[in-house]
């Protein structure tokens, strides 16, 4: 006999187990559907291997192992794969999961097994990866995969491997059938995991209410080993650490696996199961489950195929839907009331409770807790249910977590001694799944910080490269503007240094057209080239067709290359040819109108870049160096005069141009009199300021002056060019009148120009009004919102003039 | 008077003393930043929605940290709060409904055929959870998104939609058991009687 240890606390409930034992088992039947959902067991889901429409026979996989801690799923009867959705699934919440649904065909066929006559010829490893493809999960409730369990992590060497055969939650009797019917599988099965494991003892732990179970056992297990233990009975004795208590005394430390202690425990059921899958090469297709209670005509046991429906299964039991008042998922102390019996059998199912109101009536209310006591001394993992009922009630979870609330296994003990009926294990439940959910939501938020703070970083990074390039490139320019500031301060005679530039630029313009003929000359001598080579190549390719040899592809090949080169230098020269004409007729039609204008508004353009970075030089000097900035003066009026010559040329040959032109000319024209206007005010004002600094500089007053009279002449020049290209335009009787978009867009111009000249005004005002003694801010203001007021004008006129009603003027 | 000399000499050394140690101390074990502000930003949502008024969680927790009220992420809502509350040492007070309402967890969905590849979502997505290049349909990652709402605004064509995440059962909880009031005639036996004789009666 052999020594056992008691566990703490535990309590000893009605058994109610004889009424499901009177029977033996019965096969449940064939369902027309099965519903088999991808997550029976812990881990990760299994991923569906079927498309819907296929055929499947019984034992095929139809859903495969995802990573390491999960299992793979079969058809357990044969039939057609018709939907994979969500579908309601056994879990206290009532949701749907997903599902594969099979419409059975009523045939039963098994696919081919591989059966196993000794499986000592194997490798523990094959027998493991056997195991894992036959989709077993621990069959006691937890549904943890069988094969990870039999594979301890680091190796460590199991001592002692247990059967649990206790079964101790009242009415449930699948193990028990089980064992008094199959003894020889949970045995056989047993062996197998011994093989694997190797352990110094095998242990079955069985309470001494099945004594025909315990009967089967010593039978089977006559010339083995394995030691069949017999435990007195007492509720919880079946939980995993309980059981270890009883029969090694060893007690599993917190938060570690009983294979930390040199201890596995398996189910019978697993064990069974395990026999099958390596015995006959049958995968889990069905499991026994109890169905019993005061609603059922017939309680018994039933070997049932995965995936049934609840209400099949219960019908087949004689179920009086009537006189029921709930139906639990799992024994009285740690099952679930279910919300469906649309619901499928799992892998985990033991069993089903069909109970009247009479059986369980409604649960007393709650009331205040008396602090007796009685949990602590009925809890048998010695927790202290009271604290960690009043932190829960308190949403002080971490208190909670303090107190080992996840040592807590959920047996119900606590409920049923407590005298006030607090639904104590609810309380744990709640607090366990609030610390799940905030321990998600943390794990989310923590992603979601570091993948912030890593954006943030990026976008820095990004822009501190875009500013170092900024920095580069500002640099570059500020190096190539003092290049071109001291070029032009070397250059004491202006006029030299555009002589310069004009001998620099005509040399430019020569070479480009003296390349052409360079190129040409190249291109020829490559054609001659080309020819020679074909020659060549050809020449050598009939030799070789006259001697038959293999070179000849080759040649070909090469003669093939040859040709398209050749083909392709003629063409480059003959391209050539054509360029080099056009752009000697384009030289001889250089006094071309359109030509003129276009190189003086190029010139234009250039005059008007200088002109800009002297003024930025002038300004930058201004603080500096007075000095300097005065001899730069000079060189900018000089520019200013030639801008406006260059202009008024520019204004003379645009009446010349074509009819078709005016349109943009007129544009064009528009603009320069804007700027001429700006500029003309630009020079007013720093008259103005010069006079007003420095009375004394006459020089720099008369320069200045002279140069507002220039600007004046280029203004009227300019606005008389204009006048002449909108009277041409106006004669063009198909111009009059523009399209509505045209319109649209001059409307736009009036409402922007309007815009601006109201900011500008506002401005103006605010400055008046702020400051009134800055006399030569408010000068500019007053300046600008006359500009504006004109460029409205002027926006107006051109709205009018292309057929728009006329517009309100606003000042 | 020597006695009281040799007092103060001998007060003035511990100070000297105590004092340099002291100081030496502060600049040895120097904190640097504020430990106050992992601490907060580890309970905010981390939505980085700046519904809050500032740019982001960790902002927010710097705010916090030197003064600001507590109540101003809806996404956090209570939980967030009464969290804050705790570490702060201060009492929880409602969540301000000026910076917006708490909402059920949600996350953002872009209605893949009407996008037409701007990639101005992807640019005001504080967490990176949305996927696409220029002128290609863009997806959001379900698993990454906050539900933060800043991808929606900048859509020109609005084709983001803020879908609410419904229950799995990865994330059920067990509801809180008595919270369900209870009919006081199930405690008291006498008030279960119903013989209409004994109503009479009484």
């Amino acid at each position: 006999m052999r020594q056992t240890w008691d566990f703490h606390g535990g309590i000893h409930p009605p058994e109610n187990k004889t009424q499901s034992t009177q029977q033996s088992i019965r096969k449940a039947g064939i369902p027309q559907y099965l519903y088999l959902p991808l997550s029976q067991h812990i881990g990760q889901p299994a991923a569906p291997v079927v498309a819907i429409g296929q055929q499947v026979k019984k034992g095929d996989m139809i859903a495969e192992a995802v990573g390491p801690v999960s299992v793979p799923v079969h058809a357990p009867t044969s039939g057609t794969v018709i939907a994979i959705e969500d579908h309601q699934v056994p879990h206290p919440s009532g949701l749907t999961d997903s599902c594969i649904v099979i419409e059975t065909d009523g045939l039963d066929e098994w696919k081919e097994c591989i059966p196993c006559e000794n499986y000592e010829e194997l490798e523990p490893a094959e027998i493991l990866e056997r195991v894992r493809q036959a989709g077993i999960a621990g069959l006691g409730g937890a549904g943890f995969p069988t094969a990870i369990k039999l594979h301890p992590p680091r190796n460590d060497k199991v001592n002692s491997l247990i059967l649990n055969a206790a079964e101790c939650e009242p009415y449930i009797t699948a193990d028990d059938m089980l064992m008094r019917e199959r003894a020889h599988e949970v045995i056989g099965g047993l062996e197998i995991m011994a093989f694997i494991l190797q352990p110094e003892e095998c242990l079955i732990g069985i309470e001494d209410n099945k004594p025909e179970a315990v009967a089967a056992l010593r039978e089977a297990a006559k010339d083995t080993q394995i030691e069949i233990v017999v435990i007195p009975t007492k509720y919880p004795s079946g939980g995993e650490k309980q059981l270890i208590k009883i029969l090694t005394g060893l007690e599993v430390p917190n938060g570690h696996i009983p294979a930390d202690i040199g201890v596995m425990c398996q189910n019978v059921g697993t064990s069974a199961a395990v026999y099958r899958a390596i015995r006959h090469g049958e995968p889990l297709v069905s499991r026994i489950t109890t169905v019993t209670g005061e609603a059922v005509e017939q309680p018994a046991n039933f070997e049932t195929l995965l995936g049934t429906p609840l209400s099949f299964l219960l019908n087949q039991a004689g179920f009086n839907a009537a006189k029921a008042s709930r139906v639990l998922m799992g024994g009285p102390m740690m099952g679930f009331a279910l919300t469906s019996t649309d619901i499928p059998v799992v892998k985990t199912t033991n069993c089903l409770l069909a109970a009247t109101q009479k059986e369980f009536p409604e649960p007393p209310p709650e009331q205040p807790c008396i602090r007796c006591g009685m949990c602590a001394e009925a809890c048998p993992a010695e927790l202290l249910p009271q604290q960690l009922f009043w932190f829960a009630k308190a949403q002080e979870f971490e208190k909670a977590e303090m107190h080992n609330l996840f040592d807590c296994i959920e047996c119900g003990a606590c409920s049923y001694v407590c005298p006030s009926s607090i639904p104590l294990v609810q309380y744990y439940r709640y607090s366990k799944s609030q610390i799940r959910i905030a321990r998600l939501d943390q794990e989310k938020s923590d992603k979601a910080r570091e993948r912030f703070e890593f954006r943030q970083t990026r976008l820095q990074r990004e822009q501190e490269e875009k500013e170092a390039k900024r920095k580069a490139r500002a640099e570059a320019a500020a190096k190539a503007q003092a290049a071109r500031a001291a070029e032009a301060q070397a250059a004491e005679d202006p006029k030299k240094a555009a002589v310069a530039e004009a001998v620099k630029r005509a040399q430019a313009k020569r070479q480009q057209q003296a390349a052409p003929e360079v190129d040409l000359a190249e291109l020829e001598s490559n054609v001659q080239k080309a020819k020679d080579k074909l020659t060549k190549v050809e020449a050598s390719l009939q030799q070789a067709e006259a001697e038959q040899s293999d070179m000849a592809e080759k040649l070909r090949n090469a003669v093939a290359k040859n040709r398209d080169r050749l083909a392709f230098a003629e063409q480059a020269l003959a391209d050539a040819r054509k360029q080099s004409s056009d752009t000697s007729t384009t030289a001889s039609s250089a006094s071309l109108p359109a030509q003129d204008s276009e190189q003086l508004q190029r010139s234009i353009k250039r005059q008007e870049d200088k002109i800009a970075t002297l003024q930025n030089a002038i300004n930058d000097t201004r603080n500096s160096d007075p000095d300097r900035a005065n001899q730069l003066q000079p060189t900018l009026d000089k520019s200013l005069a030639r801008l406006a010559e260059l202009k008024a040329a520019l204004g003379a040959t645009a009446p010349d141009t074509p009819e078709e032109q005016a349109g943009p000319d007129l544009e064009q024209l528009q603009s320069q009199v804007d700027k001429a206007k700006d500029k003309l005010a630009m020079m007013q004002g720093m008259l103005e300021e010069a006079q007003a600094e420095d009375p004394v500089d006459d020089a720099k007053v008369s320069k200045l002056t002279r140069a507002v009279e220039k600007n004046h002449e280029r203004l009227a020049a300019a606005e008389k060019s204009l006048k002449n290209a909108k009277q041409q335009a106006q004669q063009i009787p198909g111009q009059a009148k523009s399209s509505p978009e045209e319109l649209e867009a001059l409307r736009n111009n009036i409402d922007k120009a309007r815009d601006k000249l109201v900011m500008m005004q506002g401005m103006l005002e605010e400055a008046q009004a702020e400051s009134p003694t800055d006399e030569s801010k408010i000068a500019k203001l007053t300046r600008a919102v006359e500009k504006n007021q004109e460029r409205l004008k002027a926006a107006e006129t051109a709205y009018q003039n292309a057929g728009g009603e006329s517009v309100d003027i606003v000042n | 008077m020597s006695i009281v000399i040799v007092a103060v000499l001998a007060l003035l050394a511990l100070a000297v003393t105590f004092g340099a140690i002291l100081g030496f101390a502060s600049v040895r074990f120097k904190v640097e930043g504020n430990p106050l502000v992992d601490q907060i930003d580890g309970l905010l949502p981390q939505t980085q929605c700046g519904q809050c008024g500032y740019p982001g969680c960790r902002p927010y927790a710097e705010a916090i940290a030197g003064g600001d009220a507590i109540n101003k992420c809806p996404p956090g809502g209570e939980t967030t709060i009464s969290a804050l509350a705790d570490l702060l040492d201060v009492e929880p007070i409602p969540l301000d409904e000026e910076h917006g309402v708490a909402q059920g967890k949600r996350v953002a969905f872009i209605r893949e055929d009407e996008c037409i590849g701007c990639t101005k979502c992807i640019q005001a997505c504080p967490v990176d959870a949305i996927l696409g290049a220029a002128k290609q349909m863009h997806t959001v990652i379900v698993d990454e998104c906050t539900g933060c709402d800043l991808c929606v605004e900048p859509c020109p064509v609005d084709c983001i939609d803020m879908v609410p995440v419904g229950q799995t059962i990865r994330d059920w909880s067990w509801h809180k058991p008595g919270s369900e009031p209870i009919d006081p005639t199930r405690i008291i036996t006498t008030d279960q009687r119903t013989d209409p004789n004994d109503q009479e009666a009484a």
